[in-house]
Formats: C-alpha cells, sequence, structure tokens
C-alpha cells in the first residue's frame, strides 16, 4: 500500500511538471501573444511596454521565466497578468461554486445512471430498455448550455422557479443555495447519466453470462441477491472508474459550459475568462489543479477497485 | 498485479447489447459458408431499421445544408452574413420592421423571407442555420479525419515498435488525455485564433477543425496502440516477418486490415463528439470566429439574448441535437453490426 501511494506520488508530480511546461509553452508560441503589450492596453506606446516588459520580467529567458512564475504558484504570491488579481484567491472564490455543482451532480449523476443501467439491463429488449435507450442517446447528444439555456428561459424566465443564474453561498442561505443549484446540477448530470447508465448496462449483461453468476443461482440465491451481490458489485467497477475521473474533472474547472451559461462563478468560469485573455498564471494553475484531482481521485478509484473486486490488489 | 488504468473506461459505451436474434440466423447457418465478416455486418446493419433511418436522417440534414447557397440565392433572397436592420418586410399585408425599435428581431414567419425569423443585426435565421450547419459538419468532418489518421498512425506505431518509441509516444498522448478536452480546445483555439497557423488565418474554420482533431487523437491511439500490441503476438504476424517483410509492409499490408473494423466504429464516434465540442468551443468564443456562422457561435448569440428572441436558441440548438442523435444513433448500429460483441469507447 506504501508503494503504491509513492509510486503514485511521484507519477503524479511527473505529470503535473510536465503539464505546467507544456501550458507554458503553448502560450509563448502565440503570435500577438506578447503579455506586455495586453497589460499596458491598447493605447500604450512601445516606451511603457517595454517598461511593463521589465518590471514583469518578460525580457528574461523562458525557463527563468517558468521557474520564476512556479515559484510564486506554490508561494501563493502568483498574479494574473489580465486583472493584477491573486489567482489563487481568484480560485478559492471560485471553488465553492465549483465545489457544490461537482458534488451534487457526482451524486445526481451517479445515482441516476446506476438506477438506469440496472433497470435497463434487468429489462433488456423490453420496452423500458428501449425508451430508456432513447432517452441516453438523447442525453449524450445535448451541449450542457443549450440545455442550460432552455433551463433559464423555461424555468427562470417563463415559470420562475428557479433563478437566473449566479450562487448563493450554502453558509449564506441553503434554500437559495439550493435553488441556484438545481438547474446546474441536473443540466451537468444529463450527459453523464445517458453515458453511465450505458456503461453499467453493458457490463452488466456481460457479467450476467459468467460462470460465478451461474453458480450463485445454482446454489439456491434469490434473484435479488444474485443480482446485488455479484453482478452488480462486479458492473460498477467501471463506473467507478469513470466517476472518479469525470468528478475530477468537474472539481478542477472542466464543467466550462454549464458553469458559464449558469453564470456561477466557479473555477471554469475563471479558467474560460483567464484562457480568452491568454492569460497565462490562472491556466498554469487551473490545469495544474484539474490535472492533480485527475491523478488523485485515479489513485483513489484503483483502492477503491481493490475493495470491490478481492481479486485486484495494490501493487507498487 | 499492478492496476493500470482502463482507458476505454473513460467514455460512451453504447453498444446496444447483443442482439441475439440477428445472431442465431448466421449460427443456424442459413447463410452460405465463407460469407465475408463485412457482408455480414451489411445485412446486420440493413436490417437495423431504426439505425438506418437515423442515418438517412443524417445524410438529409447534410444535403440540406450542403444546399444553403441555393436556399439563400432562391428564397431567401440574402446571404448568411447581409444584415437587414433597417428594412421592412410585408407581413400578412402589413409592414413590418425586421428588427424593431427596441432591438427586438422578428420571430418566425414561416414565408421565403425570415422564414426562421431574424437575429438582432437583422440576419436571416433560416439562411445561417443552414451556412452554419455547413461549418459545423465541416469542421467536424475535416477534424474527425485529422483525429482518425494521426489516431491511427500513433497508436499503430506505438503498439508496433513497442519499447523506447513506444514510451515516448504513450506519455505524449498521456499528456494530451490529461488535460480536460475543453481547457486545451479552448486554449488553443482561442491562441490560434490570435495569430492563425501556419497557412491557416486566425478567423479560418480550419483552425478549430485542427484544434479539435489534435485534442481527441488519445481517445483513439490509445485503444489502436492495445490492439495491435496483442495482434503482433499473433502467428500470422510472425508468419510475414519470416517471408522478410519489412515493418512498414507488416503495419499496412497486415495490421491496418485488422484494424477497419474497430477503425469505421470510431468514425461515428468522433464525428458526434467533434460537432459537439466545436459547439461548445464557438459557445466560449474559441471556435468559429463570427460573422461566420456555426451552430454554437448561433446558439452563444441567441444565449445573449435571452428572455426576447428564444427562436435564436431553440431552432440552432435542435438541429445540433438531431445531428448529433442521428449520428449517435446510426453509429451504434454499425458498431452492432461489425461486431456485436464489440466494446469500443470514446470520451467527452
Amino acid at each position: 500500500m506504501a508503494r503504491f501511494i509513492v509510486r503514485r506520488l511521484v507519477g503524479a508530480i511527473g505529470v503535473l511538471f510536465v503539464i505546467s511546461v507544456l501550458t507554458f509553452l503553448i502560450f509563448q508560441v502565440i503570435p500577438n501573444g506578447d503579455p506586455a503589450a495586453r497589460i499596458g492596453g491598447q493605447h500604450a506606446n512601445a516606451a511603457t511596454i517595454e517598461q511593463i516588459r521589465r518590471t514583469w520580467g518578460f525580457d528574461k529567458p523562458i525557463y527563468e521565466q517558468y521557474l520564476k512564475t512556479m515559484g510564486q504558484i506554490f508561494s501563493g504570491t502568483v498574479v494574473s497578468y489580465s486583472q493584477g488579481v491573486n489567482v489563487l484567491d481568484s480560485i478559492r472564490h471560485g471553488l465553492p461554486a465549483t465545489l457544490s455543482l461537482a458534488l451534487g451532480a457526482g451524486l445526481i449523476w451517479l445515482g441516476f445512471g446506476i438506477l438506469f443501467g440496472v433497470i435497463t439491463a434487468i429489462h433488456a429488449g423490453h420496452f423500458t430498455d428501449k425508451a430508456l435507450t432513447v432517452l441516453a442517446f438523447i442525453g449524450v447528444s445535448c451541449p450542457p448550455f443549450f440545455l442550460g439555456a432552455l433551463a433559464i428561459y423555461y424555468a427562470g424566465y417563463k415559470a420562475g422557479i428557479i433563478p437566473l443564474g449566479g450562487y448563493v453561498p450554502l453558509t449564506q442561505d441553503p434554500w437559495e443555495w439550493f435553488k441556484h443549484l438545481i438547474a446546474p446540477w441536473l443540466v451537468l448530470s444529463v450527459l453523464f447519466i445517458g453515458i453511465y447508465s450505458r456503461v453499467l448496462r453493458s457490463t452488466m449483461l456481460d457479467t450476467m453470462n459468467e460462470d460465478f453468476v451461474r453458480t450463485a443461482r445454482a446454489k439456491g440465491l434469490s434473484e435479488r441477491q444474485v443480482l446485488v451481490r455479484h453482478v452488480l458489485r462486479n458492473s460498477l467497477i467501471p463506473v467507478i472508474s469513470l466517476w472518479g475521473l469525470d468528478f475530477a474533472q468537474v472539481i478542477g474547472g472542466g464543467a466550462i459550459l454549464t458553469e458559464t451559461v449558469f453564470n456561477l462563478h466557479g473555477v471554469g468560469q475563471f479558467a474560460a475568462y483567464s484562457i480568452s485573455a491568454l492569460d497565462v498564471p490562472p491556466v498554469l494553475v487551473v490545469t495544474m489543479l484539474t490535472a492533480f484531482f485527475v491523478v488523485l481521485l485515479g489513485a483513489v478509484v484503483d483502492i477503491l477497485y481493490a475493495l470491490l473486486d478481492p481479486r485486484i490488489r495494490l501493487a507498487g | 498485479m499492478a492496476i493500470d488504468r482502463v482507458t476505454e473506461a473513460t467514455g460512451t459505451d453504447f453498444s446496444s447489447g447483443l442482439p441475439d436474434e440477428l445472431l442465431r440466423e448466421e449460427e443456424e447457418g442459413k447463410l452460405p459458408p465463407g460469407t465475408g465478416p463485412y457482408k455480414l455486418a451489411w445485412r446486420r446493419l440493413a436490417r437495423n431499421k431504426g439505425a438506418l433511418a437515423f442515418g438517412g436522417v443524417f445524410l438529409l440534414i447534410a444535403a440540406i445544408c450542403l444546399l444553403a447557397p441555393l436556399y439563400a440565392n432562391n428564397i431567401a433572397h440574402t446571404g448568411p452574413n447581409d444584415t437587414h436592420i433597417t428594412e421592412q418586410i410585408i407581413i400578412d399585408g402589413k409592414p413590418t420592421y425586421v428588427v424593431n425599435t427596441i432591438g427586438l428581431p422578428i420571430g418566425p414567419t414561416w414565408h421565403g423571407k425570415f422564414f426562421l425569423g431574424a437575429d438582432p443585426e437583422g440576419r436571416d435565421e433560416a439562411v445561417r442555420l443552414l451556412y452554419g450547419g455547413r461549418n459545423s459538419l465541416e469542421i467536424g468532418l475535416v477534424a474527425m479525419l485529422l483525429t482518425i489518421l494521426f489516431g491511427v498512425i500513433a497508436g499503430m506505431i506505438a503498439g508496433y515498435t513497442r519499447g523506447f518509441v513506444d514510451g515516448v509516444l504513450t506519455r505524449m498522448l498521456d499528456v494530451i488525455w490529461a488535460y480536460p478536452v475543453y481547457i486545451l480546445g479552448v486554449a488553443l483555439g482561442v491562441s490560434l485564433a490570435v495569430g492563425g497557423i501556419g497557412p491557416l488565418h486566425g478567423n479560418s474554420l480550419m483552425i478549430p477543425a485542427v484544434v479539435i482533431g489534435f485534442v481527441y487523437i488519445p481517445y483513439v491511439a490509445k485503444p489502436i496502440r492495445g490492439q495491435v500490441l496483442g495482434m503482433r503476438q499473433r502467428e500470422f504476424i510472425d508468419a510475414a516477418r519470416v517471408q522478410g517483410l519489412s515493418d512498414l509492409r507488416i503495419m499496412t499490408r497486415e495490421i491496418l486490415p485488422n484494424l477497419a473494423s474497430t477503425i469505421i466504429v470510431f468514425v461515428p464516434l468522433i464525428l458526434a463528439n467533434a460537432i459537439l465540442l466545436e459547439a461548445g468551443l464557438s459557445f466560449l468564443g474559441a471556435g468559429v470566429q463570427p460573422p461566420n456562422p456555426s451552430w454554437g457561435t448561433m446558439i452563444s448569440e441567441g444565449v445573449r439574448n435571452i428572455p426576447a428572441s428564444i427562436h435564436l436558441v431553440i431552432v440552432p440548438g435542435l438541429m445540433l441535437v438531431i445531428t448529433v442523435l442521428s449520428i449517435n444513433v446510426f453509429g451504434d448500429g454499425v458498431r452492432d453490426a461489425l461486431d456485436p460483441r464489440a466494446k469500443v469507447r470514446v470520451s467527452h
């Protein structure tokens, strides 16, 4: 177990390093991407821009700029080029909204994904299966900003049930927090419910043909026991693995579209804004944050694997 | 046993179970022995009426979008970027402003001109919808071809050579894969839209196509690599090597034909995802650049006009959903037909 964790940690540091270097380089090779010109604004003259370039250190070699920026990230003093505010503060500000979105949506899509997966697997080939299959297909074909726009218009403007976007902290008013998040949760979940129910359905159908399921039936277990203890438990592995990765991406700002259309001011929206402004430091921090969560939850998922499937051992 | 993350697990699995009734006939031996696998697949697909119907819907949409100039010139009499803000049109004998005094555009007229209404800049929504569809489909198609081409090449080389080259290629794919699709897509899309790349100008449609094509490469390369790794242990590769065939020849003549069914299954999956990603990137301002229409930019413009003109969201949005849905359902049918037991997944 200890070796497993150490190996994962080393791997994580490697991934974070490569991603930070690449992100930095992408923004260096952009034509017209001169950060000094952008900080100076439209009316800055050459002398001002040269001045900015020297104060911010843009005249230094790339590796020196990279090391300086990384140092600032780890000491918490990194400042965005376009807004001049502390990046870590901005992310800390956006994190509650993003975490609330991820937790609520993650539970909804996992729950309904498993529910619909089990229903369609049990009734494979029947009407319920076909109807839910159609729904799943529609779900994965709908972009979240389209669903979000429809929700804001019909449930917000027309019916007045939900607010028109924005985020209210849980500590400030739990009911308002819920009302602001229910539509984003559902909109974000639709796609994942479609995917998860299909994955679970097909793995369950595969598992049902396994010998150990026949053995379980033969030794007289009830159909329900066979389903829950043998079929479902073995089929949940790919779903759990999917969930870990998707959840990590949403925490790391991957729900850019949902956050933007509902104006949640989360990490994803902050990332989207910073990228459009070609602002290196925030993008660097957000991509590293995402990669960190992906690696972290990847390890958690592997540990869960071992708990679900006794045949799997965590080796170093 | 160390656990390698199951990379294929990151995505949609849309195999609609095992169509046993389709397999039964073949097992009962009604077909002549020696019927080729593609002929069998074709027979299975031909009997999957639902998938065929959706395939037809997609072809119909593509054809209508290709005919956009014909519609624009002969029925609507306007171009996709022509504004008519100050003009009036006759509806039911009454002259009406295309965009009224408080800036609200007219809704659907269901006539030749402004069939689906106008946008706040007085442009014909139906004309833009068709031209936008042409752009969206074109970008999706080019992106899909790029992804398949480079994904198959990278996956084949990595799986076949193993060792050092495989290590380097796999790490590179892992890094692309570790980025959230949208963050990488927006970063590349915005940066390339500023300065262009090579011969492509910043507002070229091919910029989002290249970006999307690049982002999805690992999702094709990784499964292909896995399949090639398994394949190169088989006897027919040994036989080819003993015969003295070169590596390039083994890859193109022996391995590639065996990857064909996997590649065919990937085509609709990547196409559907590429069209969705184009819409997403355009929504975030990192895809198709205005005033060029695409379904993504049109939805994005529509969202900015909520609540006044919801038709500007619904019209392009529904087109997008129907198109992607029909590709997905048809692709599912193709997969079932090619290998009813196959599991190929692609992530979002």
